[in-house]
């Protein structure tokens, strides 16, 4: 069973002020309602006034997309009510967007390069935010912040070119990172990036899945969409027709939702009170950065790093920046250490790469180089170190971390007497390794291995357990 | 023409309780509106006012919002700083 996506991604630009008026759009950790005007709350008489910079940052993205920018764009009006928008309309793009017709390359799932078409791209201003107290399922109203009312979106639609929830995540990793490395976006802003969905079964009825607030929410609500769109077929059951369903971060789930209006229901018409865009021949003089796909052929061939470790490592604007300034210490450890370790040790922090000097993973990666610590002593002190960061103290260098807790490599002269100690302990396992048994000497290592807190080299400890049972009376 | 269903649901989308009996009224007062329309439609004149003005564009230069207090004073009910509204998801 085939499976078909199509995105529709909103990401807000990040302009000092907002769309089409002057508030300020930095306003996440302000009291709500704080950074309203007459203009984006509507009220009789604002006139919208359209800011230069979220045109030039949508043109941008147009450019780095491959899309045609038309001669002529113009704003509409879209007609609903909600308490998210205090005009009773949004003002969007309609039948003359900023841009049509392009093109972001990622992976398939086979790890084949393969181009996703991109139908559009188009601005309009963000509603605002409702909040539910005690959770969406039991508040009886809703509060509204227009703090966001206003602030300039690029909505990015796909063709229905993606063949599976990871693929989805993937164009959005992609995706996600042109727009960093373009400098118009910051992924790290709560609710920078959302997400609605289209998906089917080849075959059958599709379903609009809305409300996925964040990149890494893609992936596990179409995992549940398709696994419940399938559950029906085998059934024998329909999918409702067009159906909209809510996506529940919380709990994973979509569920059905209220039905919207049709298309011909927002009763479109051009926005009076903006005058048209005229912008195409703006986009010669955009000069774009390097992007993902460049950066990361660029890595392998300068660092002689693998394929694998340049995709993770240029998935993200600043953790591509932070390997080109650790490079240096030695490019193939840095690319392993960074993709494999730090990473991960990062994920499981919730910290963000930005809280970690690169001076100090440096620091740990030459300790590594010259043989001052084992791989396994170097994990202790990367994790030292990043709680550290994490405490919001001043980061704990790696060298004074060795120091400290007595970490660095020993030669295997200084163990003699645990390994002793250890064998004298363990005589089954003594006399298992004696019969011939390999797995034997792993677990006696592994005993001194503890012992030692991983700060001798497995291998050599191995020659010396086993020279040691050699001259040890049977 | 419009048609009275189209007034209904017309009605509908843009909020407004309209009793049976008004229906018909305000189709008739919405034909005769349209019907100003097409007569400004017969006159001959410039095509647009200023067809050449495009690209009309503002500075990204924050300004001055409004204090809390006075984005609230409209709103019929509130709660920390909220504007409180029917629940809607």
């Amino acid at each position: 069973m085939t499976v078909i996506i199509g995105l529709e991604i909103h990401v807000q630009l990040n302009t000092a002020t907002k769309l089409f008026c002057s508030c300020s759009t930095d306003y996440r950790d302000d009291p709500p309602n704080t950074h309203c005007c007459p203009v984006c709350l509507g009220l009789p008489g604002a006139l919208p006034r359209l800011n230069r910079k979220a045109v030039e940052y949508g043109l941008k993205v147009a450019k780095a997309l491959n899309m045609e920018v038309p001669e002529e764009s113009e704003f509409a009006r879209k007609n609903y009510f909600y308490p998210d928008l205090p005009k009773a309309f949004q003002i969007t793009q309609y039948d003359k967007p900023l841009s049509i017709r392009g093109v972001l390359e990622i992976e398939d799932d086979e790890g084949h390069e393969k181009l996703v078409r991109i139908t559009r791209a188009h601005l309009e201003e963000d509603p605002g935010r409702l909040v539910h107290k005690g959770g969406g399922d039991r508040a009886r109203y809703s509060l509204v912040d227009y703090n966001r009312s206003g602030i300039p979106l690029l909505e990015i639609v796909t063709e229905p070119d993606l063949r599976s929830p990871q693929e989805a995540r993937r164009f959005l990793g992609r995706l996600r990172a042109t727009l960093e490395y373009l400098g118009v976006f910051d992924g790290d802003k709560e609710g920078s990036l959302r997400v609605d969905a289209n998906i089917s079964i080849k075959g059958y009825e599709r379903v609009e899945v809305k409300n996925i607030s964040s990149y890494k929410g893609v992936e596990k609500a179409l995992t549940f969409e398709v696994t419940r769109q399938r559950n029906l077929i085998r059934r024998g059951q329909p999918v409702t027709v067009r159906e909209t369903r809510h996506f529940q971060e919380g709990r994973g789930v979509t569920t059905a939702s209220r039905s919207k209006e049709e298309e011909h229901d927002y009763r479109y018409f051009p926005e009076p009170d903006l005058r048209p865009l005229s912008v195409a021949g703006w986009v010669e003089e955009i000069e774009l950065p390097e992007l993902p796909v460049a950066r990361k052929n660029r890595f392998v061939e300068q660092y002689g790093i693998s394929l694998n470790h340049a995709r993770t490592l240029t998935g993200d604007l600043k953790i591509a920046e932070f390997f080109e300034k650790i490079a240096s210490v030695d490019p193939v450890l840095a690319a392993t250490w960074t993709a494999d370790t730090l990473l991960g040790e990062l994920n499981y922090r919730s910290m963000s790469i930005a809280a970690v000097p690169p001076g100090h993973f440096a620091g740990l990666l030459k300790l590594l180089k010259e043989d001052t610590i084992t791989d396994k002593a170097a994990v202790q002190v990367l994790r030292t170190m990043l709680d550290s960061c994490a405490a919001g103290n001043e980061c704990e260098q790696p060298a004074a971390i060795v120091e400290r807790e007595g970490l660095a490599r020993a030669t295997g002269v200084d163990f003699a007497a645990i390994v002793r100690t250890v064998i004298a302990g363990n005589p089954q396992a003594v006399e298992d390794y004696r019969a011939g048994k390999k797995g034997a000497l792993n677990f006696l290592v592994g005993q001194v291995m503890r012992e030692t807190r991983g700060r001798a080299d497995p291998r050599e400890l191995g020659e010396l357990v086993a020279a040691c049972i050699e001259t040890t009376e049977g | 023409m419009v048609s009275e269903i189209e007034i209904e649901s017309i009605a509908k989308l843009a909020d407004i309780d309209l009793a049976r009996d008004e229906v018909a009224g305000f189709t008739r007062e919405f034909n005769a509106i349209l019907e100003y329309f097409d007569a400004l439609d017969q006159v001959s004149g410039e095509e647009t006012l200023t067809p050449e003005l495009t690209n009309v564009f503002r500075e990204d230069e924050p300004g001055g919002c409004l204090p809390q207090e006075d984005v609230l004073a409209n709103a019929g009910s509130t709660e920390d700083g909220f504007v409180k509204a029917p629940r809607v998801m």
